[in-house]
């Protein structure tokens, strides 16, 4: 019997093969934590008696979540993070305004073959890149600060097939809002998820990311595709080697194949408090909006800014609504700067923010007020998800969110003439 | 490994930003006061009410959500001695035993169980009593190697004393 990519991956870095079921214990590629996550960290490493770092050039320290720095209980963790950076010679350190965690990982650091883990859920988003990467929690994190070492139960693959190409307006984020709704919030709880099939193939690298980024929304550990010449020419255009790209066997057995026909798809929503929640648009058309968020991990890149502005042109947005704006990391916001698009969203009245999530997270940044609606293309509507309980919380693609900002109620794009 | 107290029930898809809202996580690292505001989206005078030992039962999917392992600390800093769900996500599962809180997954006790009843788990042996109802319900005993971090009180006192892994 042949093996499935999750297989390959962990079976090439151990040396030795292991299937589905066996509990491994493997190094670790690359470790990240960011200021939500790398203060209890150290403080863990610490408690379990750690003095150097097992393998700090492994490690990457982000401070994205509260940046800048919203108060000074914040920035006494943040230099917390700082100075343990310095004292263990952690050099892939970014601090505020470098962008998102997950961002600042695939743009510079993951190559395929690799395994990752972060001290945040959506480290999965690093399987559209053929690596194994998932998330952990922050003793986790200590311990792999520590031992260089990970244990992990080799996961099934709930093995997802995309088929037809994407009518117009619809974008990878409406196909894998659509996957959720199907699969629910569980579907893939302890599975590893790997998506396949034509559409994923015709999508760029920036809309797989979209996709394996939502894994964990169905309890997925990671959410891998398979490397190609598109993931290839990605990491060299970045000035990086093309890792150890593995494919699956033909004949691998896979916990459950789903297949998905995407060539008539609506554009959809996930409407709050879940992220399975998913509608297609116009079931909830016209509904009032206060706020709209295009950002995050999920929907920050260049492609979504591109997709946004190409409808803000020369448009203002609707006066009642806020529209923040935050890129996914300093060279997206500088590349956007270059071609235009920086102008395009200030003169259509949106709001530019430095990278990071502090929208996302509700942390200290756009926070709603209560019985407020906020369109969002981030990957979470839980309750109280941006920092206030009593704000509805709906989740869409750039697209239906820069339309929908124009007129200032949930909009389908679909029909919408730039 | 035994743990006896009432429980406290709770329904599907109990996310991380219901046990303790993202708002707080980034505030501050001390858990005793962190714990105050745990699962106060459903009920405010939560951590006044439960007393060490407690359990805590809910339905599938318990823990979905971010990576805080914030979650499990503050609901063992609150005493609950372990928590019984139809199924957990992922991520909560490990952190739950890297904090050294017990998590069990039994459909049946989930559903068996009424909030208040008197509950006894045998971690060793798979058996969950329910004293109130006089009924037996059994799960599939915790992996070995992850009950010795349990044991161990957690992954910090395990390295602290293995300084490596010994699975
Ligand atoms: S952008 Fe949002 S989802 Fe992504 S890492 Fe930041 S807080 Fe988490």
């Amino acid at each position: 019997m042949g093996l499935t990519l999750a297989e390959k991956i962990l079976s090439e870095a151990l040396g030795r093969r292991v299937e589905a079921g066996d509990l491994i214990v493997v190094n670790v590629d690359l470790v990240m934590a960011h200021d939500g996550t790398a203060p209890l960290a150290i403080k863990s490493f610490r408690e379990m008696g750690g003095e150097r770092v097992k393998h700090p050039e492994r490690v990457v320290f982000v401070i994205d979540h509260i940046a800048p720095s919203s108060s000074e209980d914040v920035s006494k963790l943040h230099k917390l993070m700082r100075d343990f950076a310095s004292e263990q010679g952690i050099e892939n350190f970014y601090d505020v305004g470098e962008g998102v965690c997950h961002q600042l990982l695939a743009e510079r650091h993951v190559e395929p073959g690799m395994i990752v883990v972060g001290g945040d859920s959506h480290t999965c988003m690093h399987g559209a890149l053929g690596a194994f990467a998932t998330g952990v929690g922050s003793t986790e994190v200590a311990a792999v600060l520590k031992t260089g070492k990970i244990w992990f139960k080799v996961p099934e693959t709930l093995k997802i097939q995309v088929e037809g190409s994407l009518p117009p307006m619809v974008t990878p984020k409406d196909v894998i809002l659509h996957i959720i709704g199907e699969v629910k919030a569980d579907g893939a709880t302890y599975k590893a998820v790997e998506y396949g099939g034509e559409t994923v193939r015709q999508m760029s690298v920036e809309g797989r990311l979209t996709l394996s980024n939502m894994a964990v929304e169905m309890g997925g550990k990671t959410g891998l595709i398979e490397p190609d010449e598109k993931t290839l020419e990605y990491l060299k255009s970045r000035g990086r080697g093309p890792g150890k790209p593995l494919k699956g066997d033909r004949d691998a057995e896979h916990a459950e194949t789903l297949n998905f026909d995407v060539s008539r798809l609506e554009p959809q929503v996930a409407a709050p408090p879940t992220v399975d929640n998913v509608k297609p648009v116009s079931e909830v058309e016209g509904l009032e909006i206060d706020q709209v968020f295009l950002g995050s991990c999920t929907n920050a890149r260049l492609e979504d800014r591109r997709l946004a502005a190409s409808i803000l042109k020369g448009r203002k947005i609707h006066p009642r609504v806020r529209m923040l704006v935050v890129p996914a990391s300093r060279t997206v916001y500088l590349q956007a700067l270059r071609e235009g698009l920086v102008e395009v969203f200030l003169e259509a009245g949106c709001v530019l923010c430095n990278p990071g999530c502090g929208v996302c997270v509700g942390g200290h940044q756009g926070v709603p007020a209560p019985g407020e609606v906020v369109l969002s293309t981030s990957n979470r509507n839980f309750v109280g998800r941006m920092g206030c309980p009593e704000a509805d919380i709906y989740l869409a693609s750039p697209a239906t969110a820069a339309v929908s900002a124009l007129t200032g109620k949930i909009t389908n794009p679909a029909g919408w003439k730039p | 490994m035994k743990v006896k107290g009432q429980a406290w029930k709770f329904g599907d898809d109990i996310n991380t930003d219901i046990i303790i809202s993202g708002k707080y996580k980034f505030k501050t690292l001390d858990m005793r006061e962190l714990a105050k505001h745990a699962m106060e989206a459903l009920d405010p005078k939560f951590s006044e009410k439960v007393k060490p030992g407690d359990i805590l039962v809910a339905g599938k999917n318990f823990g979905c959500g971010s990576s805080r392992e914030h979650a499990p600390r503050v609901l063992k800093e609150l005493g609950i001695g372990v928590i019984i769900a139809k199924s957990f996500a992922r991520i909560f599962y490990r952190n739950a035993v890297n904090v050294g809180l017990p998590v069990v997954e039994s459909p049946e006790a989930s559903a068996r169980i009424s909030e208040g009843d008197q509950v006894e788990v045998d971690l060793e042996k798979g058996l969950i009593r329910n004293l109130t109802k006089g009924e037996t319900y059994s799960f599939k005993p915790i992996p070995p190697a992850l009950m010795e971090i349990l044991r161990e009180g957690g992954l910090v006192e395990y390295l602290r004393k293995a300084g490596d892994y010994k699975l």
